[in-house]
């Protein structure tokens, strides 16, 4: 067995892997916060990207103002979202919010399409491109600006959650809607404000993956269907999970990929993270790191 | 005059006709239903067809989700199932049509069963998360299996026929389909008035109380999947005879997001719903391409946005409906017909 062959897939997978674990994590908060399933994650990554990528190449606009630009764009429209599709149905049936976001993916990708057309659009280069080695290992600098980038912004997170006001109130309307309305926190705000913080941080994994394969298409929206595997392992309010989950799914995806593919002549790689996400639902519903729910009529 | 429907039996409650009229007027529809191949052009019948077909895979879908509620993104795996089970067995053992179809209904049936073993443990969205896996999973096997499916490159499907009779033409294969299809409304619109619809019904409202109250959840619940399969299962097959030739690429996930479209937007938990949502949902690409064409003159680009336009007036009308009225288009055409019935004294 070739040991950098391993080498290489795993790191791919790790890389491949944080930017899950990034999307997974807006994913996660969504659902933390309003329990709402937000099956347009991947919409938000393509919108996130492509609008980032119109303000660098159309507009000439310098890297860092570009991402910040895109940070208040993704903020805005996560909180209209949020106030005029989601609120309304905050109470309603399940298959209500799961359909009312599948809705909003197909508005989301055909603005997109309508926009930018369906062909790649290269990707500038922003990060330096070249391969520096980890042992025997080759690796772009492109994908270690990426983890590092994932990092950061996960510890950020983290700090946000642990530290700051908002953060607390946000955590406290997750643990219990009620309590946090009797405590004076404004519920209504919170939801907007996760729905914000979800978008801008799905917009960061499309700028990342933009630069790491050089460039985007429409395909970047299949990133939502591959988060819910990573969500369903870490267990779907859990941020911890979402990390971990990424991290795992992006490696086994890759792995799979690596050894499977040959022997079946490819596809192994898109099916390996829904046989995982089946298994995980057989044998721990809940996820490594998820609450348990105890039903009640 | 009458200034309200007032009921005051159980089996008043129950009909399915509340008036003569009401069956006459169905009478006069089927009427003009069957005739519609005499004067009709190919390519409008073409639609009519896979109107048909959706209407059965539309029902099926609203037997699971709306009636018993289990959410299922499987859908067009389902009806992948069918398709090429059908496709299989017309080709391998040249059986005839009227075997084909019940059997890739079954063997559907037999996979949704499957499919909804789970769904005894799992439930809302990690059900529907299942389902989607299942959706996949089952796209691999598709193309990966092809000394039973032919794989990317697809397979083609023998003729249906009976005696000397070929439904080779989209004026013959509209009798198949709406004979299938009528029939399978009936049986839907019937099994809601059993114990059976009954039980679906008292697990979607509140699974445990329906159990303590003596539904046996898993016997139901699995039986709900295998009806609700069995008709997709029979949609994919008319597809594959209506198509022709399928492919892996015939069924993919947007199919299922636009099925569920249809019972979102005709009505959840109603059988009148789903025919309204399937014909809406696949009358909407075709108005598009009307709509479009007519304004190809001045606006020269909309043509090539063709694709995009149909996704966005998708998504605005499943959103739209969901926020305004989430019973769907059933319910809206029940309160516009109370209301003329009893002008003007309504309350």
């Amino acid at each position: 067995m070739d040991v950098t062959f391993i080498l290489q897939l795993i790191i791919n997978g790790l890389v491949v892997g944080s930017i899950y674990a990034l999307v997974a994590t807006g994913f996660v908060i969504i659902y933390k916060a309003s329990s709402a399933l937000n099956l347009a994650q991947g919409e938000f990554l393509m919108v996130g990207a492509y609008f980032c990528l119109n303000l660098l190449s159309k507009h000439q606009i310098p890297f860092w103002q570009a991402i910040l630009i895109t940070f208040a764009f993704s903020a805005i429209l996560g909180i209209l979202i949020e106030r005029l599709i989601l609120r309304p149905l905050i109470g309603s049936h399940l298959i209500s919010v799961i359909m009312v976001t599948l809705g909003l993916s197909s508005i989301l990708k055909a603005l997109v399409q309508l926009f930018y057309g369906t062909d790649t659009i290269p990707f500038p280069e922003v990060f330096p491109s070249a391969p520096v080695l980890i042992g025997p290992v080759p690796v772009s600098q492109g994908y270690l600006y990426a983890i590092g980038c994932v990092t950061i912004l996960v510890a950020l997170l983290t700090s946000f959650f642990k530290y700051s006001k908002t953060g607390v109130a946000m955590r406290a309307t997750a643990s219990s809607q009620q309590v946090a309305l009797s405590m004076g926190i404004s519920v209504k705000k919170m939801f907007a404000i996760s729905w914000a913080i979800s978008a801008i941080v799905s917009s960061v994994g499309g700028i990342l993956l933009g630069t790491i394969r050089g460039g985007i298409d429409m395909s970047l929206s299949f990133m939502g269907l591959k988060v819910l595997p990573v969500v369903i392992l870490g267990g779907l309010d859990s941020i911890l999970g979402a990390i971990v989950g990424g991290v795992i799914i992006g490696v086994l995806e890759n792995l799979s990929g690596g050894f499977v593919d040959p022997l079946v002549g490819g596809g192994a790689k898109e099916v390996a993270p829904y046989i995982a996400l089946i298994l995980i639902l057989m044998f721990k519903p809940y996820g490594l790191f998820g609450k348990k729910k105890i039903e009640r009529v | 005059m009458r200034c309200g429907d007032f009921k005051t039996s159980y089996s008043a409650d129950m009909t399915i006709f509340e008036s003569n009229t009401a069956r006459v007027m169905l009478g006069l529809f089927l009427c003009l239903l069957f005739s519609l191949p005499l004067y009709t052009p190919g390519y409008v019948l073409d639609i009519v067809n896979r109107i048909g077909i959706a209407v059965i895979g539309a029902v099926g879908l609203n037997i699971l989700t709306g009636f018993t509620g289990q959410i299922s993104l499987g859908n067009a795996a389902f009806m992948a199932i069918g398709a090429f089970s059908c496709g299989y067995l017309g080709t391998k053992f040249n059986l005839p049509f009227y075997v084909c179809i019940p059997l890739a209904g079954l063997l559907t049936a037999f996979f949704g069963m499957f499919v909804g073993i789970p769904s005894l443990r799992i439930k809302g969205l990690y059900l529907a998360m299942a389902t989607l896996a299942a959706h996949f999973i089952v796209e691999f096997l598709v193309v990966k299996w092809d000394s039973v499916t032919g794989g990317v490159a697809g397979l083609s499907i023998p003729v249906a026929q009976v005696g000397g009779f070929a439904f080779d033409s989209d004026r013959r294969i509209f009798y198949l389909i709406f004979t299938i299809s009528i029939a399978s409304v009936l049986f839907a619109k019937n099994l809601f008035r059993t114990k059976v619809g009954k039980a679906f019904v008292a697990i979607r409202d509140q699974a445990i109380s329906a159990e303590v109250m003596g539904v046996n959840i898993l016997k139901y619940k699995l039986l709900s999947f295998g009806i609700s399969s069995f008709y997709v299962g029979v949609a994919g097959a008319l597809m594959a005879y209506q198509a022709k030739i399928i492919s892996p690429e015939t069924f993919p996930v947007t199919v299922a997001i636009d099925y569920l479209g249809m019972i979102i937007i005709g009505g959840l938990g109603s059988i009148l719903g789903s025919i309204y949502g399937a014909v809406f949902i696949t009358l909407l690409p075709e108005l598009l391409r009307l709509g479009t064409s007519a304004l190809a003159g001045p606006f020269p680009l909309l043509v090539s946005k063709l694709a995009a336009m149909k996704e966005l007036v998708f998504g605005l009308f499943v959103v739209i409906f969901i926020l305004f009225e989430p019973a769907g288009m059933a319910a809206r055409w029940h309160s516009i017909k109370n209301y003329w019935k009893l002008y003007p004294f309504s309350h």
